[in-house]
């Protein structure tokens, strides 16, 4: 059952919300209890912007089960415009579409839906910018 | 004055052309693409449903609208595919727009009018002065049985549309519902595909439905098709929406551009909307657009809708419905398509 | 903190081993290492034993109640160690610091992994990376592997070419290893070739899916001479863990957990790369070896493709790395891995490594690696006698 881990991690996979650090604004997504730069612990809520750029990839070609009918298919490590990185699968991309550097917004999508009973889990992927 | 204050499209990437469906199951390409008037139809992704194309229209909407999600007071989504058989489409739309938790949330079902009757609520709520802003979507990934005629045009994609009294791009001005049971189309519980009646799903049904509710309209509003810049009928094939507004007295001149369905296919709750957002990209203020809705079982809903002086304002803050259309297709073939569409027996995973 | 001596070691060999299980896995790498230290097991006071995941892998956990009742250890002090990948490093570490410490004269360390149970290793190991924010996404082990290798091909112009060399040259030093998963030499053309897995990676771009398990006997300096044994003494242990995502990491086109850990070995040793003679180090993937030479300071960053197609790191080259086959043609049954470089270090320091044995090494390094780099182990073994 999925259920109370999909729902503490809403807020992440549907609007990207992070946390700032008070004392430093480093951001951190998803957001922690301390952080990584000052060690100091107070934190505000802050959404990330949904543009970004491709700084690493690859084409997956032997994917876990539950992606097994999207292969082969590109995932990134994606830095959006306030300096955030984040891993996302990019979604439709014909794999030489996809290079370092290339610019990307992220987009609402079902990340995964098997097996047949479970909740269905929705998240961000990126999608090339025309 | 209540109507439209924002609005937004979403086309997917993926099409399949009609003659590799032809080519497919041994029909004739050419004799199909002219009888339905159709080129090629969206496929929808493996990661896109009903909900996630919810959310990407209602993103432009609020683009397009300026306002914040909180003072959104209801969510309505219309869908012939509603990811769960039970589990709401629309909660996961609001928080994924940042609306709510104070908000009206429920999910409508009326075959290709759902969207158009989500619209029609949410509207009422806000001309009632239940709520300020009103969401109302018709987003569908139909499905058309392997070697039926459905599956040359059901298709996928969908529009929003924001409701509300102040920044109103386009004035609802008036509306009429035309209704009767009518067993042209349906899908038991359990059913993987939809039945429908060949030939009966004409006159009785799409025409029956559509006239009486565009003859009711103009009726009531005392206006002639001479008074409309564009007119969108809901688009089960090409070759319908052009009959229909024909016999309503409209010329071609006010149907091609929210005639979509060349390109898009029939995207059942999204249709009628997705023409009226095709309109709304390029209408200037002062125009009138008529849009009838058509969803089978039967029933239709009409608007009669007036640009103002600021859609011109917002008409470039999101991507148009053409453009999407034309940019960036992927084709695919019919293997590919299929088995996107989850129409191959696998073993569970 | 008393010198540390490893005494003895026992290793399986490393395959599909469809018919032995977990428990007996460990079982007969335990014998095995008790018999070649020449120790009675009732001596023995503490094992600890490395295993990244015999709960995903076997359903099975609570391990250190188990493979010690099964190897006959009966009441022993054990614990179960978990750093993904470097669950062996790690153990070795822990084992070493409990003699060091003083606390016990006998500790074993050891390492498990029974990964062809029927389990989903895809899935399993993907367990090393951040689950959420990485696997959750569609990524891979490979694929963490694969984006590393991209972007040091785009900041260093490495090549697949120089990546199946790391391939080639481990098929030909596992070819000598009687303990070895695959022990046949292969191919340039078979390595560029493979079925792809993660662009740029293919499938011999990879170290395979193992059963194996790896045992080593540790006891201090002095009671090693008074039993006689040859002195190989741990003289630098070092650990470091990283942010376990790739993407909360600067560069990645290096692995600088690695270079943590083992700053912190050199620093104890009192020594620098130069002054080890041979490596064993975490080639989970061709692309793994070529970035750990460089962090390790084996070459300057960037060449360290070009460095194994000069054959700098062949058994005969100036610096060997992975005599004995590494992860690719050994394998790699996870929790094993550490323990088992351990056992090529005193295989290669008392002359045992047969057809693999290098000219009087006297110092080796081994490196360990969990995950994308999350974690690291690196250990040096000085033959002193």
């Amino acid at each position: 059952m999925i259920s109370p881990r999909y729902h503490r991690e809403k807020a992440q996979r549907y609007r990207l919300e992070a946390g700032k650090c008070d004392t430093c604004g480093e951001i951190h997504f998803p957001p922690r209890k301390v952080c990584r730069k000052c060690h100091a612990e107070d934190f505000t809520t802050v959404t990330l912007p949904r543009r970004g750029k491709v700084v690493t990839h690859t084409t997956i070609w032997i994917p876990p089960a539950q992606f097994e009918s999207l292969k082969p298919y590109v995932v990134a490590v994606v830095e959006l415009e306030n300096g955030v990185r984040l891993t996302a699968m990019v979604c439709e991309a014909p794999p030489d579409e996809v290079q370092i550097g290339t610019e990307v917004e992220i987009v609402f999508r079902k990340l995964q839906s098997d097996p047949a009973w479970e909740v269905l889990q929705y998240g961000y992927k990126a999608s090339v910018v025309a | 004055m209540y109507g439209i204050v924002g609005y937004g499209s979403y086309v997917p990437r993926f099409r399949i052309k009609a003659e590799d469906i032809a080519d497919q199951w041994g029909a004739d390409a050419d004799a199909f693409k002219r009888g339905l008037l159709l080129e090629e139809k969206t496929v929808p992704g493996p990661d896109e449903d009903t909900i996630t194309i919810s959310v990407a229209a209602a993103r432009d909407a609020l683009t397009r609208a300026g306002i914040d999600p909180q003072d959104i007071g209801c969510c309505y989504i219309g869908s012939e595919s509603h990811p769960y058989a039970v589990k709401p489409s629309g909660t996961i739309v609001i928080d994924a727009l940042g609306i709510g938790p104070e908000c009206h949330v429920s999910d409508f079902e009326f075959a290709c009018k759902a969207g158009a009757e989500a619209m029609y609520v949410a509207y009422s709520h806000v001309k009632s002065g239940e709520m300020k802003y009103g969401l109302g979507i018709g987003a569908d990934t139909s499905q058309g049985a392997p070697g039926d005629a459905l599956e040359y045009t059901a298709s996928a994609g969908g529009s929003a549309f924001i409701m509300g009294a102040d920044k109103v791009i386009a004035e609802i001005q008036h509306t009429y519902s035309f209704t009767s049971d009518t067993p042209d189309f349906w899908r038991r519980e359990g059913e993987f595909y939809p039945r429908h009646a060949g030939r009966f799903t004409g006159e009785p049904a799409y025409f029956h439905h559509v006239l009486g509710a565009t003859n009711g309209i103009l009726e009531r509003s005392g206006l002639k098709p001479e008074d409309f810049r564009y007119a969108v009928f809901h688009m089960p094939n090409g070759k319908f929406p052009l009959r229909a507004g024909k016999m309503t007295g409209f010329k071609k001149e006010q149907l091609e551009q929210g005639w979509v369905v060349n390109l898009m296919g029939n995207t059942y709750s999204g249709s009628s909307p997705t023409g009226l957002a095709s309109c709304l990209d390029v209408a200037e203020p002062g125009d009138r657009i008529l849009v009838t809705s058509f969803g089978s079982g039967a029933g239709s809903d009409s608007f009669i809708i007036q640009a103002t002086d600021r859609l011109p304002e917002v008409q470039d803050l999101a991507p148009k419905v053409r453009d999407q259309l034309a940019d960036r297709r992927i084709h695919l073939s019919y293997g590919k398509y299929v088995a996107y569409r989850g129409k191959i027996r696998m073993n569970e995973v | 903190m008393r010198d540390v001596a490893v005494i003895g070691y026992g290793l399986t060999k490393f395959g599909e081993l469809w018919p032995v299980p977990l428990r007996d896995l460990f079982a007969e790498a335990a014998k095995a290492c008790l018999t070649d230290a020449g120790i009675d097991r009732e001596k023995l006071q503490s094992a600890y034993i490395g295993c990244m995941t015999s709960g995903l892998f076997n359903a099975q956990e609570h391990l250190a109640s188990i493979l010690t009742d099964y190897a006959g250890l009966g009441g022993v002090a054990a614990t179960r160690v978990e750093s993904a990948c470097a669950s062996g490093g790690a153990a070795f570490r822990a084992a070493y610091l409990e003699v060091a410490s003083g606390a016990s004269d006998f500790v074993m360390a050891g390492g498990v992994e029974k990964m062809n149970d029927g389990a989903d290793a895809t899935f399993c190991l993907s367990t090393a990376a951040d689950q959420e924010y990485e696997v959750f996404h569609g990524v891979t082990f490979p694929g963490l592997y694969a984006m590393i290798a991209h972007a040091h091909m785009h900041k260093y112009g490495t090549t697949p070419e120089q990546l199946a060399a790391v391939a080639v040259k481990n098929h030909v030093n596992g070819a000598k290893n009687p303990y070895a998963q695959f022990p046949v030499e292969i191919t340039e053309q078979t390595v560029l070739g493979a079925v792809r897995v993660a662009e740029p990676l293919g499938l011999f771009d990879c170290s395979p899916v193992t059963d194996g398990a790896a045992c080593v006997m540790l006891c201090p300096v002095d009671v090693a001479k008074e039993l006689g044994k040859p002195i190989i003494k741990v003289i630098g242990s070092g650990q470091a863990t990283d942010s376990i995502a790739l993407h909360d990491r600067t560069d990645f086109a290096a692995i600088p957990v690695v270079k943590r850990a083992a700053e912190r070995a050199f620093a104890q040793a009192g020594l620098t790369i130069d002054d080890v003679d041979f490596c064993e180090v975490h080639d989970c993937f061709t692309i793994a070896e070529i970035v750990c030479t460089e962090e390790l300071g084996l070459f300057p960053r960037g060449q360290g493709g070009p460095a194994a197609v000069e054959g700098l790191t062949a058994l005969d080259g100036k610096h060997p790395v992975n005599t004995s086959g590494g992860l690719k043609s050994k394998g790699h049954p996870v929790g094993a891995t550490g323990v088992a470089q351990i056992c090529e270090l005193v295989q290669q320091l008392s002359g045992r490594a047969g057809d693999r044995q290098l000219k009087s090494p006297r110092i080796g390094l081994a490196q360990n690696m969990g995950g994308s780099g999350g974690s690291s182990t690196v250990h040096i073994l000085e033959v002193v006698s």
